[in-house]
């Protein structure tokens, strides 16, 4: 451990780190803003057509077919293919971070949606909900540890893609990559890295405990 | 009341659920619809409350076309448990059993005295009020099933197998606890069983269904076994349609008989005289306050009777036991009676075999 930790002093120029707090903070919001808008936007486009589906089980085929295809494009082609069409505002990085939490987002609202027991479901019909208040007060709440796990799956893997961006002008804390690269410098590589690893770790604690907060009869639970 | 009007269920893919169907379920009673699997019966309760829209024909409650009822009121005035029950795992017991003074707009205070109410009904303690359905027993669940379905009180109550999935102790507790509970609330039931033993102790009358959704025969459950109207329902009450029936009459439809009674202070002369007259090698004892001391066989009998070595009946009946438990207790009598006690203790006859088929042939 002695020996790492020496290592790591040695590579990393805590100095520098010291000079660039400023870029940190920067990086870091940029970062935020991005993946938090990306899973945003994403669910709002998802949460709507998970709907359909459930209403429209035909739709689910497709609608996930075309979610996978839309996933499977390399994401580097993607980034650069979509600037002649959105130029280089931030409508650039964020369209193709919101088509990848698409496929997670439909997919595990869907799956959240289905995983409500029929019975739960065949007795609340008899009780007499409507549609609508069925699907607010019976399956939705039902639905959200597995509609938040997906947000926790979007999140975790927006953060990793949002340092990509940074080959389109963006990046988050994955500029420090660039400079890291273009000086073959490594501490703002390890400082880029390890940012981007704490983002994860924070957002996916974050959501598990929103998840435990948001469905309290699950607790103690096998 | 609830009244089928050749009401017929064609599925979207041609199959018949239900064919056809007259009936009419009297108001306050406990109809069981049972049958072999795919007779239709589920299908029939779900057209009540339109969970499945009938095809053809008319049903009413209580002389409204359910037709032209929202389903959504419809339903908030019809109770439902089924077996699975269905409790909303997201909500503590008193937030499941508050579901439907919720949904139509009752106040708080009057909700929870409500909920308060009916767990003391059904035999709920207190503090399960704000656990979760899971931390639940499956009997205790079945009994908030019920709570949920009785909330605002609906005059109509659809069951579909509701004690299908406890154990054997459990199910013969809760329909014995059903049904005290229906005499006091007078409720119209129907109530879907596929356990012939279980619509007979449950149901005021029986509706048998044949695949397809047909009515074989609609009778009360001592009717239909003393009856059957053709060999579909013979066959499906079973071989032990005659002891089933026992089970259905109690021991006072039979007169008693007064039996081979002797006194502590007879002898052996006195009880081999009563014993021939009865074609007995045995006599009962009673004394003077008509208690039942026990019986003694003449082989054994020297002197005085109340010196002698008695022995006792290990079971005995009352006026309100069923012919089946006196039945039962004959079978195990080396005297081959069954003796009838008062509810004070006190001797009133003996019930034999032949009382017994008399009754039912």
């Amino acid at each position: 451990m002695i020996h790492a930790a020496g290592v790591v002093a040695q590579v990393v120029d805590t100095e520098w780190i010291g000079r660039h707090l400023d870029d940190v903070r920067t990086y870091t919001l940029e970062h935020l803003l991005l993946t938090g808008l990306a899973v945003g936007i994403g669910f709002v486009v998802a949460f709507p057509v998970a709907l359909l589906v459930q209403r429209y089980p035909r739709l689910y085929g497709p609608v996930l077919g075309l979610a996978g295809v839309l996933f499977t494009i390399p994401s580097l082609a993607l980034f650069v293919g979509i600037i002649p069409f959105t130029g280089i505002g931030i409508a650039t990085p964020l369209t193709p971070l919101v088509v990848y939490t698409l496929l997670i987002l439909v997919r595990n609202t869907v799956e959240g949606l289905r995983s409500v027991p029929s019975d739960v479901v065949e007795a609340a019909e008899a009780m007499g909900y409507s549609r609508r208040r069925r699907l607010l007060r019976v399956e939705l709440p039902l639905a959200t540890p597995v509609i938040i796990a997906g947000l926790r799956i979007a999140t975790v893997s927006t953060i990793g893609l949002v340092t990509i961006t940074v080959l389109i002008g963006w990046g988050g804390v994955g500029r420090f990559f660039l400079d890291g690269f273009a000086r073959r410098f490594a501490t703002p590589l390890l400082l880029g890295i390890a940012l981007s690893v704490l983002l994860s770790v924070v957002a996916d604690f974050s959501l598990l405990a929103l998840q435990r907060l948001a469905t309290p009869w699950a607790r103690g639970r096998r | 009341m609830i009244t089928f009007d050749h009401v017929t269920k064609r599925f979207d893919d041609g199959t018949v659920g239900v064919d056809d169907l007259t009936l009419e379920v009297p108001e306050g009673e406990v109809v069981v619809l049972v049958g072999p699997s795919g007779c239709g019966k589920t299908t029939t309760m779900r057209m009540i409350n339109r969970m499945i829209q009938p095809t053809g024909g008319t049903l009413t409650v209580d002389g409204q076309d359910v037709m032209t009822v929202s389903p959504p009121q419809l339903r908030r005035r019809i109770g439902y448990v089924i077996q699975q029950v269905g409790l909303f795992p997201h909500r503590t017991i008193a937030e499941n059993i508050a579901t439907v003074p919720e949904l139509v707009g009752w106040d708080k205070a009057r909700t929870q005295e409500r909920v308060k109410t009916l767990m003391a009904t059904v035999g709920l303690p207190d503090s399960v009020a704000n656990r979760y359905p899971h931390q639940l027993s499956g009997g205790q669940r079945q009994r908030v099933g019920v709570a949920r379905a009785l909330a605002v009180d609906p005059p109509i109550m659809l069951m579909d197998e509701p004690f299908g999935a406890v154990d054997p102790i459990v199910r013969s507790r809760l329909q014995d606890e059903f049904l005290r509970l229906q005499l006091q609330v007078r409720k119209t039931i129907v109530f879907v069983t596929h356990d012939i033993d279980e619509a007979i102790r449950m149901g005021d009358r029986i509706a048998i269904l044949s695949e397809g959704g047909k009515l074989e025969q609609y009778d009360d459950p001592e009717r239909l076994l003393a009856d059957p109207a053709n060999e579909f329902v013979a066959d499906f009450l079973g071989a032990e349609r005659g002891l089933k029936r026992l089970a259905l009459i109690p021991v006072s439809e039979v007169s008693a008989e007064p039996g081979p009674v002797v006194s502590p202070d007879d002898d052996r002369g006195n009880a081999a005289e009563v014993a021939r007259s009865y074609g007995t090698d045995w006599v009962v004892v009673v004394d003077e306050q008509r208690r039942l001391r026990g019986w003694v066989s003449l082989h054994e009998l020297d002197g005085r009777i109340a010196d002698a070595n008695l022995r006792q009946f290990a079971l005995s009946v009352e006026s309100t036991d069923s012919l089946r438990a006196a039945l039962n207790a004959m079978v195990t009598s080396r005297t081959g009676v069954a003796v009838r006690l008062s509810e004070g203790g006190l001797y009133e006859g003996i019930i034999t075999q032949e009382l017994v088929s008399k009754e039912i042939r």
